[in-house]
Parts: structure tokens; C-alpha cells; sequence
């Protein structure tokens, strides 16, 4: 916690107070929500089905990253997905309603917490099976590059996804097309429930993942993905080479995931909710847990906005209890919306 | 206005009138388009024509990606079998990604890929592995059969807003015929009746419709008059046209040269078993592969795959004596 000096690097400088504190508002504004989510588990049983992944911990690296976005940039995360269409700008109700299965949903009820939506604002999709949407984003890439948009594409997958054959192959081609990319690796410490120093070949040497990038000749940095400011420099730098035609870069963005990586996979009728972080509910590891929780990105991030005088402790406050509001009536709205006509069920299939 | 052309070139000829309709339309894969001579990278570009790396998974994904976000990409796999190192990417997202996202987005492309070489290929490279995506909701699959069919349904999948799985069948590339000149399209869905008959009706797909055609012919010197039917899409596949046909023969015989088991052949028997029991007259029999993978040696593979004698005396088996004397 008394490390929040080092925040504020080159080119995060020039973000202006305004900017700064939208920051901290989407970081508080992702937090809000899913801590709603985990929440229901336990205040409304059975609202949601299958299987729910949050992003807490990841608020700074995914704030920091879209605070280098211009407007029409497209935003590709993966199954893990409330926070980035929130940034965007998508209804917190509708996503709600969404993962609460529900005829307002953002989807209609169609794809639940794994596969929202919001194609109006450049988040088109994501995919629920690890590493394939790595292949979308620079597909996403394609479609600026041929139509010569200025558009870039930001890709977001985890430290599992970096070991599919769809990362080693997407890297190359974008690399090989110069692609329009940032390529970020979310390096939360666990893919799903194993230590990534387990599944890993660099963690398990010691090394960071970024290195990976060597081997398709693009730059690779390694950044402290706690620091919403520390990851705009890298992901500014990245976004610049992409807009000028140089091709991707990536960047693993390490910081640790605050939930387990999703609800407990239970058969109904039994209930289901977030069980403890695999640190302590698999490894036994209190410490690592311990040690995670007071590198939390929010507090951190809160404390330098006001050691900056950027942001007093009540205005503080006053955004944290509007961001719960605005989740507290997410949850209403999506618990007072109808469920599906079933018979919807066989639309969409085909456009 | 037709010109006497190729199976192959049918194929090619659709890409490029349809590349010169609309920018969005990008064609790449491996080994195409290496050098400046490429007749289509002279016309198109780099940006449009383009060279892949041996990385189905990627071709294809990017190939959704760009899809869902306004381009209209055909990936040129060549063998249908390389699909499968990708099929994640054919089955589980191209053709999931618009229903999940409630009917927000479309996903136009087309997987362009041969199947079927039977030319002693052996056992990865001769395969029929479209029952594996005809059952996959979202997806299309077409499969002509004449050079006509190759224009008219790969103008109808490039156009088409979903993923388009077009499998050319290989033993067909050199085969000629009339090919309409200008705007052509073969509607996904329809079958045509590429012969009309009274006596029985045969079902076929791909090479096997030139197989069934030469058993038709074969069979009329024995007084009986085949219809042959070729769905052309198994998805959509056209079970009324089927239907209507065993209305007036009374018997089916289903040809389809991939393995019995879960075959084409299985799905329209058990269409047509339940939407046109009471036309039947005689049991319906399929012809296709043995259920093993394709050998390499001439005989083994001549065994293994239907031909026009194991069509013939299929026919024959439903026609029975009674249908010869009618005749």
C-alpha cells in the first residue's frame, strides 16, 4: 500500500484529473458489479445457471489498457467479460438481466456470463473455450487492416489461454500480417484451478510469459498489472505501433485474481456460489492469498488519487456508493424482467 | 448465356465475379498466391488475396473475427481433412457465436475445401467427414456436384451471412458442363432432380451423383426408370423434394460415400422413414462406404467405396421382379 508513489510513469502523465478519475470510477464500477454477482449466489439461489468468472483484481490492468482506446477501437476479452463492456459503456442492467437469464438481457437470455455481447460498442463476442477468441480479435484486426479503418483491436486472454495452439498460431499470423493488435496476457497467477507455475514452461524457469513474444519477433514487455497507470504506458506504446502500421505486441499484465476462478460446479438442484480462491480451497496458501488482497488494485489506486490531491476521501466515497447504487438497480431491474418465451429458443440460429 | 468450363474453375470463376462485386469479400490459405504472376492477387491485391501459414486454427478464427466485424472471408483448406485440427473453430464458435450473442452479429464466410480424393490418398486424405458439421445448427455445408453447382452455390455461400462449409469433391475438378455466364446462384436448400425417373428413387451427393446417374443409365436397359436427386446442401436439406419423389416411386435408395454409420445417407433415411412411411413400397437401402477408413491400394479402396454396381443392385434389390415387368 505504500508503494502508490510509484504510480504515475511517462506517458500516463498527461492524463489529465478528469481522466484519472474516470479511471478510478471504472475500476470501482467493475468491482461493484461483480461483487453483485457474487452476491447472488447467496441472496437470490438459482437466479443464475452455469458457470460465472469474475474479474476482480484484474480492474486496474483492464481500466489502465481501455484508457489508451480511441472510440471505435474493438475490445475482445473472453469468457471472463462483465468488466470490459461496462468500461464501453453497456447497460449494467442488460448485463444484469443477462446473467440472470432474462428476456432484457443483453443477449436475450441467449449467452449468459460467458458470451455477452455489445457489437454497437466494438465488443462483438467472446468465446467460452480457452484461447480460441485470440483468433477472433486478429480477425477483428483483418477487417480494420483491409478496410484501412484506424481502427486497433485489443485482445484479452489469461496466462492458460497463452498455451493454446490457437495463441502460437494467432501471434504468428498477426505478426506475419502486421495486424492492428495488442495482445494483452492477463497473468493472474492461475489457469482455472492449477498454478501457473505448474503449466507453464517460462513461470516455471522463472521467467515472465512476455517472452513468449520473442519467438514471433514483436516486442513483449511484462507489466504490474495492479497499476492502472503502469499499464496505460505499456499498452499506449503498444496501441501506437499497432495505429502506425508496425504490427502486434504483447504485453502480460500480472496481477491476481481476488475470486475463485468461478462459482463451484454443483448438479442442481444443489446450490451453487463462489468457493475460497484456489490459494487457499486447493494449495492451502493463507500467505499468498493474504498478500494478494493488500496488493488489491482499487485501495491502491484510491490512495494515490488523493496522496495527489486529485480526489478527496468524500468524493471518493460519494463515487464508491454511486457505483453500488447503480448495481443495486442492475440487480432489481434484472430479477422484475420477465424470463424468455421459450419458444424464442429456436431464433438466431441462422441470420 | 453459358460457356462450356470445368468443375474447378467453375469454383474460381464465382470467387473473382464476387470479389469484383464486393471489397468485403477476402480470399486466403496455404500455398496460394505466392508469387505476382497469381491471376487473383493481380486483380485484387495483397490486402484481399492472401498467403496463410500452415495454422488452420487461426485461418479459420480470424476468418470469424473478421466475419463478425463486416469482412467476408473464404479460406482456401484444400483438403477437408485439415479442417479438422480446427474444428473448435468450425464447429463451436463460427456457427455459436450469433446465437449466443442473441442474434446481435452474423458470421458470412466460407470454408472452401476438396474431399473424397479417391486416388490412393490413403487413410487422412480421401475422407467424407461432412455428417460431422451437417448436424451442427448455424452451419451450412454444400456439396455440388456438376460445374454448374460449383458457380451457383459458391456465389450463394459468399453471399450467404453464415459460416459455409463448400466441399468440392476432388474426382470432380476435370469434369465439364454448361456453366450460366454473369450473376448465377444456386439457392441453399433446394435439391434438383438431375434425372427424372418412376421406379425408384436414388439420393446422392457429390461424385456419387455421377455414379448414380451412370447406374440410371445402366439400369434402363433392364426397363427401369430411376429418379436421382441431389440435395446439393445437406444443411438445409431439402426433405420435401425427397419426400415428393418417394411419393411417386415408392422406393429410396441412398447413396452417400462417406461410412455408413451416422452417414448423410442415415439422417435422410430417417427423414424420409418418418415424413413418407406410407409411399414406401419396398425397405429403404443405403449404399456407402464401408465403415473403415480409405485404403490405399486400388482394390481395397474400389472395395471399400460404393459404385455404380453396388447402386445398381440396390436398385434392384427394392425394385424387385414386380416393378421390372410393369416396365
Amino acid at each position: 500500500m505504500n508503494d502508490h508513489k510509484s504510480l504515475g510513469k511517462n506517458l500516463a502523465r498527461n492524463l489529465g484529473k478528469d481522466r484519472l478519475i474516470w479511471i478510478y470510477t471504472q475500476m470501482i464500477r467493475i468491482r461493484e458489479f461483480e461483487e453483485h454477482v457474487k452476491r447472488t449466489f447467496l441472496e437470490h439461489p438459482g437466479a443464475m445457471r452455469g458457470h460465472t468468472h469474475l474479474a476482480d483484481g484484474a480492474e486496474a490492468s483492464i481500466v489502465g489498457t481501455l484508457a489508451t482506446r480511441n472510440a471505435t477501437d474493438f475490445v475482445m476479452p473472453t469468457y471472463r467479460c462483465h468488466a470490459h463492456p461496462l468500461v464501453l459503456g453497456t447497460s449494467a442492467k442488460k448485463m444484469m438481466a443477462e446473467l440472470y437469464g432474462r428476456k432484457d438481457g443483453l443477449c436475450k437470455g441467449f449467452g449468459g456470463s460467458m458470451h455477452l455481447a455489445d457489437p454497437d460498442r466494438y465488443f462483438p463476442g467472446t468465446s467460452g473455450i480457452v484461447g480460441q477468441s485470440i483468433a477472433h480479435a486478429a480477425g477483428a484486426a483483418l477487417t480494420a487492416q483491409v478496410k484501412n479503418t484506424g481502427q486497433i483491436v485489443y485482445c484479452f486472454f489469461g496466462d492458460g489461454a497463452s498455451k493454446q495452439g490457437a495463441f502460437f498460431e494467432t501471434l504468428n499470423l498477426a505478426a506475419l500480417w502486421k495486424l492492428p493488435v495488442v495482445f494483452i496476457l492477463e497473468n493472474n497467477e492461475y489457469q482455472a484451478y492449477t498454478h501457473v507455475a505448474l503449466e507453464d514452461a517460462n513461470a516455471q524457469a522463472g521467467d515472465p510469459l512476455s517472452q513468449k513474444a520473442a519467438a514471433f519477433s514483436i516486442p513483449g514487455v511484462t507489466v504490474d498489472g495492479n497499476d492502472p497507470l503502469l499499464v496505460y504506458d505499456e499498452v499506449a506504446k503498444a496501441a501506437e505501433r499497432a495505429r502506425t502500421g508496425l504490427g502486434p505486441s504483447l504485453i502480460e499484465s500480472k496481477f491476481y485474481r481476488l475470486s475463485a476462478h468461478g462459482n463451484a460446479i454443483t448438479i442442481p438442484p444443489a446450490p451453487t456460489q463462489f468457493p475460497e480462491h484456489e490459494a487457499i480451497g486447493v494449495y492451502g496458501n493463507k500467505a499468498e492469498y493474504r498478500a494478494a488482497k493488500d496488493r488489491d488494485p482499487i485501495p491502491r489506486f484510491a490512495a494515490h488519487l488523493e496522496s495527489e490531491k486529485i480526489l478527496t476521501q468524500s468524493e471518493r466515497q460519494a463515487l464508491d456508493d454511486k457505483a453500488r447504487v447503480e448495481m443495486d438497480d442492475a440487480v432489481a431491474f434484472a430479477l422484475a424482467s420477465p424470463l424468455p418465451e421459450p419458444e424464442e429458443a429456436i431464433k438466431y440460429v441462422y441470420a | 448465356m453459358s460457356r462450356e468450363m470445368m468443375y474447378g474453375e467453375a469454383m474460381a470463376v464465382s470467387i473473382t465475379e464476387e470479389m469484383q462485386r464486393d471489397a468485403n469479400v477476402i480470399f486466403y490459405g496455404q500455398n496460394m498466391a505466392m508469387t505476382e504472376r497469381d491471376p487473383m492477387l493481380k486483380m485484387f491485391g495483397r490486402n484481399r488475396v492472401r498467403i496463410a501459414p500452415i495454422s488452420e486454427t487461426a485461418e479459420i478464427g480470424i476468418a470469424v473475427g473478421a466475419a463478425i466485424t463486416g469482412l467476408r472471408p473464404i479460406v482456401e483448406l484444400w483438403m477437408s481433412e485439415f479442417m479438422l485440427v480446427a474444428m473448435d473453430q468450425i464447429i463451436n464458435e463460427a456457427p455459436r457465436l450469433r446465437y449466443m450473442s442473441g442474434g446481435q452479429v452474423k458470421v458470412p464466410l466460407v470454408l472452401k475445401a476438396g474431399y473424397g480424393f479417391a486416388a490412393g490418398w490413403a487413410g487422412q486424405h480421401s475422407n467424407c467427414i461432412y455428417h460431422t458439421m451437417m448436424g451442427i445448427p448455424g452451419l451450412k455445408v454444400a456439396l455440388p456436384s456438376t460445374p454448374a453447382d460449383a458457380k451457383g452455390l459458391m456465389t450463394a455461400a459468399i453471399r450467404d451471412d453464415n459460416p459455409v462449409v463448400y466441399l468440392h469433391h476432388y474426382m470432380l475438378t476435370l469434369d465439364t458442363g454448361d456453366v450460366p455466364e454473369g450473376e448465377y446462384i444456386v439457392p441453399f436448400g433446394v435439391a434438383d432432380i438431375k434425372r427424372a425417373g418412376n421406379d425408384v428413387t436414388i439420393v446422392a451427393t457429390g461424385w456419387m451423383v455421377k455414379k448414380s446417374l451412370a447406374a440410371a443409365e445402366q439400369l434402363t436397359r433392364e426397363g427401369i426408370s430411376a429418379e436421382v436427386i441431389d440435395p446439393r446442401t445437406l444443411a438445409p436439406l431439402d426433405v420435401e423434394t425427397i419426400v415428393k419423389s418417394v411419393k411417386k416411386t415408392g422406393r429410396l435408395v441412398l447413396v452417400d460415400q462417406a461410412p455408413r454409420q451416422s452417414s448423410a445417407a442415415a439422417v435422410i433415411a430417417a427423414e424420409v422413414a418418418e415424413k413418407g412411411f406410407e409411399h414406401l413400397s419396398a425397405p429403404i437401402v443405403m449404399v456407402t462406404a464401408l465403415d473403415a477408413s480409405v485404403p490405399y491400394s486400388e482394390p481395397l479402396e474400389s472395395y471399400l467405396l460404393p459404385n455404380e454396381d453396388k447402386i445398381s443392385d440396390a436398385v434392384r434389390s427394392v425394385v424387385g421382379e414386380h416393378a421390372r415387368m410393369r416396365a
